[in-house]
């Protein structure tokens, strides 16, 4: 990694930030009409003729993606409008089947808000410029090409059942000021706006299935300079990881066009997962006039102000407040927090803990044994096949002195293979601690009788030599023994006290 | 047996009710005359011989079942082709969407087979309802039954001349600008836009969003009236649909006195321009208006002038976005798909081959109108205009309970007479866009024939937005008085073809 060209543009330059992040609603039904919004279903089986389009076909806005809307601007301490309208976005794209996208422009629903993000110990206010609401295209897909990209390809399918999904797009204000922490703390607003957006249940918000996408903004300008500089946008910016990778490298890009003595142009990018690295895309972003203007098949939103209020009082206890209200109850650091957050194990580990187990072990599993098997998998920790539950149990069990930590991981492997529940799995594998004295004596003994010598030596007084009459007992009990319990046992019986 | 054709709406559902004529002899007698006449009128671009009988025996097992049957049980009727009818081939007078069967039924044509109704088969517009003639099809123009050398009107041209021929004794306009009551002045038959949000506009291809409105066409006040309640109403597939009771038009269309009544002769619609003949049978229909009873005075509307260049940016501006979808992806016309040309070209060239000159004129100008930099100049002043006008209207209606002026400067004029000369041919929506610009309900009666040339002449009612049933008044009572003075309706003098 170039962490030197990172250095050297921030040596002379300051980088300025924006985030677009798209956000799928989980409605059950589209924007404008009554078809599902699931995913994964058969290409073009979630249509009819107001998402296909078809001539004579109207819109009719749903009314829960509207409150669900409401309710993010609120979370995000923005204003609601009284009234606002619909906008026509005219462009021609297969992928859009009326060649306009009903969005909002210069009226959204929600404007003038904040979300302040934790990076470290600092606290981060960015500001959220505007909230509005728009109905998702539908998805190309370029065939016969090498990457799958239009370029080289020899045909393109489309799939409307994206088309017409509900999408809300909340926009940041610039974000200047954070300098080598800019990269940081794009992908800190990302995962906090992540966790209000799940904390509201409006969304899934899983960027890898395209529930929820980021298009990265940045510019650099001088440090101390008035003004700030050209900024690209970066699109197709789809992990958390890829946020933060997509700021620095973009970082990278211009400071080194700029100390070259070359000019950042505006343009669109394409980030590339696989390099961390983006691509110009259009370059012609002025040029593009997209001809807005008020959606005339659609009446104006007036959220009255009591409705507003209430839906206001209803808000969840949002994910800053109770992070808050966690690292309390948990005994745990702000950086602890933070980085159960990066790893989305908040909501585990707290169900964990609703479940029965103490914090720390709950914290430990999740941020330990669980972490690590997420990141194998290349998945979010919540998506393991694995419930809090499971863990509360396992956890349980070891408490309870019936399993080794050690057993108890070959359990939780056993749970994320699908074997069944932990008290299965410990039955069906037998991994309970022997914990039969009688059962232990036994293996003690015959330790004892195979290695003469070393019982002697800890009859003597060399009690480190026991380790190896422990190590053999072990052996014999395939693991599932309390060593400290077969130690105990040894030295008792060599009439050794410990 | 007396000719099914020359029978009203009204008096066809009660031979069908009694059963005096089955719906299958009302329908075959309607097809008839369609294969007779329509060669030489062409007011039709589908006729939908089997799905029509089979929509009148089912009419007429419903009867036998003894099933209550629709106010209009049996009663053929005639579509705009803008309107979808599931599995109907659908044009809206373009190339463009040659060969398209819409998978779904728009509201209205849903409406009339709930009552009952026997629809014929698709009717001649203007392409995208965009012209006053018909001479904007794709598939030819539509004769004016009067005289087969002149327009029928337009957009909905094949409509008014399907009504005025004898071919449907009910069919369904679309008025964006005057689509609807043009067609029907110059055909001499009663046109009615209604207020806008009163008939759905699902299914209905856009022109433009916020003016288009569907309605009916008919020989006799009553029969318009009759169509109007069997398509109104709100409907949750239409986010601009009123929610609120349709005002009963029926009742009204049945009204035998005016007295008292307020009509307002608006000063800007009518004089220079205007056929000599035209005003001479507007003249005489106000005075009659006040010999009926009715209190008669001018007033005026001092922005009606801007109106038309006011029409002329806001609808092309939506016009250019609703059309943006026929793009050969999806249905239609595919021009140039031969595996090397790209999506945008193809897109291009299909377009470029499918819409005809006055559709890409419109659409240019609205792009241009709808342009960053353009925007507020053209689009955002032109809805200025659209507010004032509506505030004319509201100051008229304080004093007036209807307005009223010639539907259209003009008779019918010469096929080809305007094709040159584009604003010459948008002069025919002169007195009409007002109404389209406010949303209000409008609509139009024939007065009389023209001394100049024997041709028919409309007049022009305006009411305020909900009140349509005051349209319904006003006209019954005229057309009573008119019928009277004549001896017979006005339709009774068109030629025989």
């Amino acid at each position: 990694m170039s962490t030197s060209t990172f250095d050297d543009a921030l040596g002379s330059y300051e980088p300025v930030f924006g985030l677009e992040t798209h956000v799928e609603l989980g409605t059950n039904s589209k924007m404008f009409c009554g078809c599902s919004t699931a995913f994964g279903a058969e290409p073009n089986t979630h249509v009819c003729p107001v998402c296909l389009g078809l001539p004579g076909s109207l819109p009719v806005a749903n009314a829960m993606a509207i409150e669900s809307t409401v309710r993010i601007g609120l979370a995000l301490h923005c204003s609601i409008a009284s009234w606002c309208r619909f906008a026509r976005k005219n462009y021609f794209y297969p992928d859009m089947p009326k060649d306009f996208q009903i969005s909002q422009y210069d009226e959204p629903l929600c404007v003038d808000g904040y979300l302040d993000v934790e990076v470290g110990d600092e606290v981060v206010r960015v500001g959220i410029e505007r909230v509005h609401l728009e109905e998702d295209t539908g998805k190309s897909l370029h065939v016969g090409g090498a990457t799958g990209r239009i370029h080289g390809a020899t045909h393109s399918l489309v799939d409307y059942n994206r088309a017409g999904i509900p999408l809300v797009e909340i926009v940041t204000r610039p974000v200047p000021g954070t300098g080598l922490l800019a990269p940081e703390v794009a992908r800190a607003y990302v995962t906090e706006l992540r966790e209000t957006l799940r904390t509201l249940g409006v969304s899934d918000v899983r960027m890898e299935e395209g529930s929820l996408r980021c298009d990265v903004n940045v510019s650099l300008n001088l440090i101390g300079a008035s003004e700030w500089g050209t900024r690209s946008e970066t699109k197709n910016v789809n992990s958390l990881r890829s946020v933060e990778r997509a700021v620095r490298s973009e970082i990278e890009r211009q400071g080194q066009v700029l100390s070259g003595g070359g000019r950042v142009v505006q343009e669109t990018r394409h980030f590339h997962e696989d390099t961390g690295h983006s691509t110009s895309g259009r370059s012609k972003e002025q040029a593009e006039d997209y001809r807005y203007f008020p959606e005339p098949d659609l009446v104006p939103i007036a959220p009255a102000s009591d409705w507003v209020e209430t839906l206001r009082a209803a808000l969840p206890e949002l994910p800053f407040e109770r992070r808050r209200r966690l690292r309390e109850e948990w005994g745990i650091s702000a950086l602890e927090m933070q980085a159960a957050l990066n790893a989305g194990a908040v909501a585990s580990i707290e169900a964990t803990v609703a479940a029965g187990a103490s914090a720390r072990d709950a914290y430990k599993w999740w941020m330990g044994e669980l972490a690590r098997q997420a990141n194998e998998r290349e998945v979010e920790v919540s998506a393991l096949p694995v419930t809090p539950a499971d863990v509360a149990r396992i956890s349980a069990l070891v408490a309870d002195g019936k399993l080794t930590d050690k057993l108890a991981r070959q359990v939780l492997e056993g749970v994320l293979v699908g074997e069944g529940s932990p008290d299965e799995i410990v039955a069906a594998r037998s991994l309970e601690v022997v914990s039969d004295d009688a059962a232990l004596g036994s293996a003690v003994d015959d330790a004892i009788a195979a290695d003469p010598d070393a019982a002697q030596k800890v009859r003597d007084g060399k009690v480190a030599a026991v380790g190896a009459l422990v190590g053999a007992v072990m052996k014999a009990t395939r693991g599932q023994a309390d060593a400290a319990r077969v130690r105990e046992l040894l030295l008792k019986k060599l009439g050794v006290e410990s | 047996m007396t000719d099914l054709t020359r029978l009203t709406a009204e008096e066809l559902a009660a031979v069908v009710a009694s059963g005096e004529a089955s719906a299958v002899d009302v329908t075959r007698a309607h097809l008839d005359r369609i294969s007779a006449v329509d060669e030489s009128v062409h007011a039709f671009l589908h006729v939908d011989h089997a799905g029509a009988l089979a929509a009148a025996q089912a009419v007429d097992d419903k009867r036998a079942s003894g099933a209550v049957l629709g106010p209009l049980a049996g009663v053929p009727l005639a579509l705009k082709d803008v309107l979808t009818q599931q599995g109907i081939p659908t044009t809206c007078g373009s190339r463009i969407l040659e060969g398209w069967r819409p998978p779904y039924d728009s509201t209205v044509v849903r409406k009339l087979r709930e009552a009952d109704v026997v629809i014929l088969g698709k009717t001649n517009m203007d392409e995208f309802a965009m012209g006053s003639s018909t001479e904007n099809s794709a598939y030819g123009p539509t004769r004016n039954p009067w005289d087969l050398e002149r327009i029928p009107g337009g957009s909905s041209g094949g409509s008014s001349a399907a009504v005025a021929a004898f071919e449907a004794p009910l069919a369904i306009g679309t008025d964006t600008g005057g689509s609807i009551r043009q067609p029907a002045a110059v055909t001499g038959i009663v046109g009615v836009k209604p207020t806008y949000g009163g008939v759905s506009r699902y299914g209905l291809v856009a022109f433009s969003s916020s003016l288009d409105q569907a309605g009916p066409l008919a020989r006799n006040v009553l029969d318009a009236a009759l169509l109007h309640a069997a398509i109104a109403g709100h409907d949750p597939c239409d986010s601009t649909s009123i929610d609120a009771p349709v005002p009963d038009v029926v009742a009204a269309a049945r009204s035998i006195d005016i007295r008292g009544l307020r009509v307002g002769v608006v000063r800007e619609l009518n004089g220079e321009g205007y056929d000599a003949g035209v005003r001479q049978r507007f003249s005489e229909a106000v005075e009659l208006f006040a010999s009926l009873g009715a209190e008669v005075g001018e007033v005026s509307c001092p922005h009606f002038g801007y109106a038309m260049p006011a029409y002329y940016l806001i609808a092309p501006s939506e016009a250019s976005s609703n059309l943006a979808r026929f793009d050969a992806m999806r249905y239609g016309l595919r021009v140039g798909d031969d595996g090397t040309r790209s999506a945008e070209e193809v897109m291009a060239l299909t377009r470029a081959a499918g819409f005809g000159a006055e559709v890409k004129r419109r659409i240019m100008i609205g792009t241009y109108a709808l342009s960053s930099g353009y925007y507020d100049a053209y689009y955002g002043s032109a809805q200025k205009v659209r507010t004032l006008i509506t505030r004319d209207f509201a100051a008229a209606f304080e004093t007036c309970d209807v307005l009223v002026s010639p539907t259209t400067p003009t008779t019918a004029f010469r096929i080809g007479e305007r094709t040159d000369d584009p604003l010459k041919m948008y002069l025919a929506d002169l007195d009409t866009i007002p109404s389209n610009l406010a949303g209000n309900a409008s609509m139009s009666v024939p007065v009389g024939l023209s001394p100049d040339d024997g041709l028919p002449v409309g007049l022009q009612i305006i009411a305020p937005a909900l009140a349509d049933d005051r349209l319904y008044r006003v006209a019954a009572v005229l057309e009573a008085a008119l019928n009277d003075r004549w001896g017979h309706s006005l339709i009774e003098e068109a030629p025989a073809l």
